[in-house]
Parts: structure tokens; C-alpha cells; sequence
């Protein structure tokens, strides 16, 4: 059972990961257009202006 | 150089230089807004910010499809009407909003905290769950302490932060003594927190960590869900509001916003423009179609000192217009003090949730109390006693029952949005299935206000070239129609020479040597017909009468079929003339119709409905149906009609078509059923869970199984709302 003392820091820190990576997505505004983003990555054009 | 750069703080220098860049592009930039109705597609998304690039002057352009909106920054010289021109050119549908009106920021703002908080308590749930798993398989002793010291140390600031929303809400509804549905879910939060602590202290049995963490999370889905549907019902009113950008031209040719008008400015109003002020006509002679205002569909002819409202649009020869009373000031915006007091009487109904969580919080809290008192009495053991009031608690906690109404109010708004329907009032769908009559205005609504020539058969022949080619020449729309039907029915043109419009008059030209004339009886001195007409006079022949009939808006016979045969009574109700009003309700199929009604007499026809028990539908888009749509119960505006009217509107019909009326009624009643069904569906697990718990044999493993079960079933059911749509 010693392996616990190892295993679930571990596993909170996986998840707290994600965590960050879902505020990091919300902070850069990645849900303002999904719609567009969805569509713009088929064009064969390089997207010149990208959203700042 | 690099001495004056080196400073003790780089930022300080940096800092104002920064500011001062921001400020000037803030001067310089000017950023419109535009609507792009019809993009669909990756094509459209370069389409269009390649055609806007290429204009002169605009610096950056970027489309956003979920919106079909594009924002432009471009130098101060661009006019937004070459942007429209050049993407309606390419083949793109434009039009300007107005940027100050639309305020995505802020309510983004507020979804993402919401996302936020969803977030940390979905990951809080998730760990505690796995932790708790260990103990509900028989961790023992030492080991069940520790897990339940960690799930404590995740779960206590995760509801710390994920939950204030409700205790937010709760605390502001304790501050003026009511009790709401935040109250018990807010209670449950705390004291099972609480109480787990204090059982892990003590080294017990029972933790509820996990039940408090899946409650908030459950409960915060649903309030996103809540508010998604507003928000988007809300960004396409605002936008509705903002495809009206309130400017007015003066005489001089200079373009200013109404707000900067003052009394006595002299404006200019072209033909086929609406009026944008109140005012007197100081020079010019037109017609006038006052139908948003009055309900009339013929036009009335304007000439100097006529007195013209906003709103009204000016149809034949320019005008210019000396401002009485502008914006704020203007009739539309005194229409406002007869609406808000018709509106009082809306306010007063309650919500279903709201009625269920009014017996529902009590409820909650008294049986959790009474179970407190009775295990007291039964065993005096205050420990025992509290953990299985605190069991009762977390069990009957409306978890169901806050996913229950967003879930489906959510899936029926999403359903009629797509059949382009807007709700922009929360309670607007339990209110329709409440419908037994639905009251009609006629111009605008069940007519598009575009007149049709009905009697071309009765025409002598050689009058309808000559009638077509005077026609041409003009653009009032009955001459418009007049060619139109013409043309469809293959008639060529005369060769009619000297074409010229006498504005206010007709149009007036030589056939042979002969005068013509098309135009107004008064000005061809002859008698008027009791419907809309156009006389056409060649030579010295008796006048000849082209009549006309309104065009009835598309779908307009299908909903008021389709309302029928669910059993509602329609009625009428126009401010028009009874010929024109019997008329269309004859060709729509309606039996009761009211002619020449003042906008307060409809407001009053609709409140003795109300009066008599009837639950009315009120479907008006004029100024003059404000007050009863204000008055009805549930109320529906097509897009077409006036700010004012609008706004006081439950819904708006996005589409020109009427006929998701028919299916807008019937959606409300089966997401009404579904709300009912959710809320019993909720209180059968309540049944089978509370003598569970009150027993005392509720483990946290127990409460999370129900707790997650209703939770699932109550979403199912309310998804089963838009799955019937693809039939």
C-alpha cells in the first residue's frame, strides 16, 4: 500500500494539469467561435490575420 | 541614447509610451460591426475577409461564423455603405449593427466564469469519487481516514470557490426573508461539508465530500445551461436592435446621429426611407404609409405643414422635415409609459420552478429537521441524529430538480431557434402552452404590407401597356406591384413618352400626342374606390381603376390552420378599414375580425379576453398593437416590425414566414409536459430514497447513486424534446 504515497500526488497532479490546460483554453478565449474555427482549419489558404 | 534609456525601471518608461500608442489607435481606429446573415461555410469565412481586405482603408477584417458577424477596423474615411455594397456585390448579404449596442463582452464574461466553476468542481468530483471508491469497497481504519483527509483537503476549497453562486443567491433571498431554491441546495453544500469534516476528525464512518462536490457540479450545469439560452436569445435581440443604427440626414447633406438633433434642424427624408423624427413637412409633397403606426395600409398624402411621426415611411417625393421632438422625446418612445403599465399585470406570473421550489424548500427543510428531532428522541445520540439529518438533506436535495427546467427549456429554445424563433423571456414557453386565443393584427403581421394588383383581368387591354410603361417610371410601391403583375402576366409595354412623376400625385407622360396619367383619384377628378387603387386616364377617357390587395406574408394561412386545429380561437384585430380587413380575413379563413381599432381599443379588446379567463396570444408588429401585445399573456413580434414593439415582445419571428407559429405553440406544450414529467420523475426518487435515509441506512455511496441516477434520467427526458424535430 506504500505505493499510494507516490500514486495519488501523482494522479492530482494529472488532473490538476488538465485543470490548467481548461483555464488556459477559457482564458485565450478558444469558445468565442467555434463554429469558424471549425471551418477555417479546411480552407487551403494560410489565415493571415490570426485572431490576436 | 542608451543613457537616457537606462533607468531604474524600465517599465516606467515603457509604460506611458504604451498608453500613449493605445490612446492614438484608439482615435484613429474606427471598427464597425457588420451582420452576415447567410455565411455558412469555410468558402464564405476567406470569401468575405478577402473582399473586405481589398477595400481601401480597412486595415483588418475577421469573420466569426457561430455569430455571422465581422468586425472591421478601418481608417476614419471608410463609409460602411461601400463595405456592404462591395460584399453585397460578391455575393454576400450585409448589414451594419450598431457596435454600441451589442455588449459581447460582458455576458462572455460571465459564461466563462460559469465554465470556470463547472470546471473545478467537475475535477474536485472526479478525484474524490476515485478516492471515495476505495472506501465504499471496505478501506478500513487508518487508510479510510487518510483518503478521507485528502478528499477533505480537495473538496473543502473547491466548494469554497466552485459554489458561490448559490450561496450567493441564497444569502440574498435570506436578506429579505424568502426562501428560494439556493436555500436548501446552499444549506446541503454546507452542512454536508461540515459535517464530513467533522466526521473525518473524529476518525467515522461516513464522508459526504463526494455527494456535495456532484451537487454542485450537477446544479452548476444547469444553471450554464440556463444561461446559454439567455444569452443567446439576448445576442440576437441585441442584434435586432442594432440592425437599426438611429441616424438622420439634414437638409445640408450631413449625416448625424438622432441623439444630436435639436428641435427645429431641418431634416431631409427620401422616398422609400422611414421618418426618423416627429416633425412638420416644411418642403415637398409625398405619401406617406403610416401601417407601423396606425394599422392603415393605404398612404396618406403629405404636403407642406403636414405633421409627420417617426416611423412612418416616406413613399413617393423627398421630404424635408422641421424636428418637433427627436429620439427620447419622439411619439415611439412615449408609446413606452402606455406599455409599461400594461406590463405590470405580466410580472405577476410565476414560474413552475418557482412554484415548485415553493413548496419544495419548506418541505426539504422541516422533514430534515423532523428526522434530527426523531432519531434525538428515538436514541439521544446527537452524532447519529445529525449525520442522518444531514443524509435526508443531501437525498431530497433538488438536484433533479434544478437540472430539470433548464434542461428542457434549453432543448425547446434551442428546437425553435432553428425553426427561427427567438424567446427572449424565460417563462414565454410555459406561457404559450397556456394559449387558448390567439389575436391577430393584420398590416405587417398577417400581411406583408406589399400591396398585389387583383383585378388586371378586368382591365381593357390597351390601358395595361400604357398602365405598365407610366408604371415604370416610379417607385411607389404600387407602381412597383403594378409593373410586377404586368410583367407576369406578359403585357408589353406602350410607347409612352415624357415620362415624369408629379411627387404626391402620380406619374403623368404622352402617348401619341395624348396625355396620360397614373395616379391619385383626387388628381385625375374622378371618384375613389373604398379599397387601395391607382386610376390610370388617357386622354379623355373615363378613368380606369387598378385595385389592390394586400400580399399575405408567407405561412400566414398554414399558422392560423394549424392553431385552429389545435383548438384555439383566432381572432382579428386591425386599425385598417373593414373592406381591406374582411377581406383578408375571408382569404385567411378567420371568422372574427374587428375593423378601424385604436391601439387602445385592441389593448382593451385583449384585457376583457383576459378578463373572461382567456390566456391570449397577442401576434402584432406595429405601434399600434404595442399596448396589447404589452396586455396578451404571451407575445410574438415578427422581425420586420418596430424597435419599440419588439422589445415588449415575449418572441420574435426571425424569418419572414409565419408558420413556426403552429409548431412554437405545440413545442411549448410537450416542454411544459416535459418539465412536469422531470419534476415527477425527481419526486419518485425522493419517495424511494427519503424512508431510505430516514431510516438511517443512506450511505454516501447511497446518495450518490441517486443523486447521479435522477440527474441522468432528467436530462434524457428533456433531450427527447429535440429529437422529435428530425422527424
Amino acid at each position: 500500500m506504500n505505493v499510494l504515497v507516490y500514486l495519488i500526488p501523482i494522479s492530482i497532479f494529472l488532473g490538476g494539469l488538465g485543470l490548467v490546460g481548461f483555464f488556459w483554453s477559457i482564458r485565450s478565449r478558444q469558445y468565442d467561435d467555434p463554429e469558424g474555427d471549425a471551418n477555417r482549419i479546411l480552407t487551403g489558404e494560410y489565415d493571415d490575420h490570426p485572431k490576436p | 541614447m542608451s543613457e537616457v534609456q537606462i533607468s531604474a525601471c524600465p517599465a516606467c518608461v515603457a509604460a506611458p509610451a504604451a498608453e500613449e500608442a493605445a490612446h492614438a489607435r484608439d482615435v484613429r481606429d474606427t471598427r464597425f460591426v457588420l451582420s452576415l446573415p447567410a455565411i455558412y461555410c469555410a468558402a464564405c469565412i476567406s470569401g468575405v475577409e478577402r473582399e473586405l481586405i481589398k477595400q481601401p482603408g480597412v486595415r483588418a477584417a475577421r469573420v466569426n461564423l457561430t455569430l455571422k458577424r465581422a468586425q472591421v477596423d478601418a481608417d476614419e474615411d471608410v463609409s460602411v455603405d461601400d463595405l456592404i455594397s462591395a460584399l453585397t456585390r460578391a455575393g454576400y448579404e450585409a448589414y451594419e449593427l450598431d457596435a454600441g449596442a451589442i455588449s459581447a463582452t460582458e455576458t462572455d464574461r460571465k459564461g466563462r466564469a460559469i465554465l470556470t466553476r463547472i470546471a473545478v468542481s467537475g475535477f474536485a468530483m472526479m478525484n474524490v469519487m476515485l478516492l471515495s471508491i476505495a472506501v465504499w469497497s471496505g478501506a478500513s481504519d487508518v487508510t479510510r481516514d487518510m483518503f478521507h483527509w485528502i478528499s477533505a483537503a480537495i473538496a473543502l476549497p473547491a466548494i469554497a470557490y466552485a459554489a458561490q453562486p448559490f450561496f450567493g443567491s441564497a444569502w440574498s433571498a435570506l436578506r429579505v426573508k424568502r426562501l428560494n431554491m439556493d436555500v436548501p441546495i446552499s444549506l446541503a453544500i454546507l452542512l454536508a461539508g461540515g459535517m464530513s469534516l467533522f466526521e473525518t476528525m473524529e476518525s467515522g464512518h461516513h464522508a459526504y465530500f463526494d455527494a456535495a462536490l456532484s451537487l454542485t457540479f450537477f446544479l452548476l450545469a444547469g444553471r450554464y445551461l440556463d444561461y446559454r439560452t439567455r444569452s443567446v436569445a439576448r445576442s440576437a435581440a441585441e442584434e435586432l436592435a442594432a440592425l437599426e443604427v438611429p441616424r438622420a440626414t439634414l437638409a445640408d447633406g450631413t449625416v448625424v446621429s438622432i441623439a444630436d438633433l435639436a428641435k427645429g434642424a431641418l431634416v431631409r427624408v427620401v422616398p422609400g426611407a422611414r421618418v426618423p423624427v416627429d416633425g412638420i413637412v416644411v418642403e415637398g409633397a409625398s405619401e406617406l404609409d403610416r401601417s407601423l403606426l396606425t394599422g392603415e395600409s393605404l398612404p396618406v398624402e403629405a404636403g407642406v405643414d403636414t405633421i409627420v411621426s417617426a416611423g412612418e415611411v416616406n413613399l413617393t417625393g423627398p421630404l424635408v422635415v422641421k424636428v418637433t421632438a427627436a429620439g427620447e422625446d419622439s411619439s415611439l418612445h412615449r408609446m413606452a409609459d402606455l406599455v409599461a403599465m400594461a406590463e405590470t399585470s405580466r410580472n405577476k406570473y410565476t414560474s413552475l420552478a418557482d412554484r415548485a421550489a415553493q413548496v419544495y424548500a419548506p418541505a426539504v427543510h422541516l422533514l430534515s429537521l423532523a428526522a434530527f428531532i426523531g432519531w434525538m428522541i428515538a436514541t439521544g445520540d446527537v452524532r447519529h441524529s445529525l449525520n442522518i439529518a444531514v443524509a435526508v438533506l443531501i437525498i431530497t436535495c433538488p438536484c433533479a430538480l434544478g437540472l430539470a427546467v433548464p434542461a428542457v427549456t434549453t432543448a425547446a429554445s434551442g428546437r425553435l431557434f432553428r425553426s427561427g424563433m427567438l424567446i427572449k423571456s424565460a417563462t414565454a414557453l410555459e406561457r404559450l402552452a397556456e394559449v387558448d386565443t390567439v389575436v391577430f393584427d393584420k398590416t405587417g403581421t398577417l400581411t406583408e404590407g406589399r400591396p398585389e394588383l387583383s383585378n388586371l383581368a378586368d382591365i381593357p387591354p390597351h390601358a395595361r401597356g400604357v398602365a405598365m410603361a407610366l408604371a415604370a417610371g416610379s417607385a411607389h410601391p404600387l407602381s412597383a406591384a403594378l409593373y410586377e403583375a404586368a410583367r407576369a402576366a406578359g403585357v408589353e409595354p406602350a410607347p409612352v413618352s415624357d415620362i415624369r412623376e408629379v411627387p404626391g400625385q402620380g406619374v403623368e407622360g404622352r402617348l401619341d400626342g395624348m396625355p396620360v396619367r397614373l395616379g391619385r383619384a383626387a388628381w385625375l377628378e374622378t371618384q375613389a374606390l373604398a379599397q387601395t387603387a391607382t386610376y390610370l386616364k388617357i386622354g379623355d377617357e373615363t378613368p380606369v381603376a387598378f385595385a389592390f390587395v394586400d400580399h399575405l406574408r408567407e405561412g400566414a394561412s398554414e399558422a392560423v390552420a394549424a392553431l385552429k386545429r389545435q383548438g384555439k380561437d383566432v381572432v382579428l384585430l386591425s386599425g385598417d378599414a373593414p373592406a381591406a380587413v374582411a377581406d383578408i380575413a375571408r382569404r385567411i379563413g378567420i371568422d372574427a375580425w374587428d375593423a378601424e381599432c385604436l391601439p387602445e381599443a385592441k389593448a382593451l379588446r385583449v384585457a376583457e379576453l383576459t378578463r373572461s379567463g382567456r390566456k391570449v396570444l397577442m401576434v402584432g408588429d406595429g405601434l399600434n398593437d404595442t399596448a396589447a401585445l404589452a396586455a396578451a399573456h404571451v407575445s410574438i413580434s415578427p422581425a420586420s416590425a418596430l424597435e419599440a414593439t419588439r422589445v415588449v415582445s415575449d418572441m420574435v419571428l426571425l424569418g419572414k414566414s409565419l408558420a413556426p407559429l403552429g409548431e412554437a405553440t405545440q413545442v411549448a406544450v410537450s416542454a411544459t409536459k416535459r418539465i412536469k414529467e422531470n419534476f415527477n420523475i425527481a419526486t419518485l426518487y425522493n419517495l424511494i430514497a427519503v424512508p431510505i435515509a430516514l431510516a438511517g441506512f443512506a450511505t454516501p455511496l447511497a446518495a450518490a447513486l441517486a443523486m447521479s441516477a435522477s440527474s441522468i434520467t432528467v436530462s434524457l427526458n428533456a433531450l427527447r424534446l429535440t429529437r422529435f424535430t428530425k422527424r
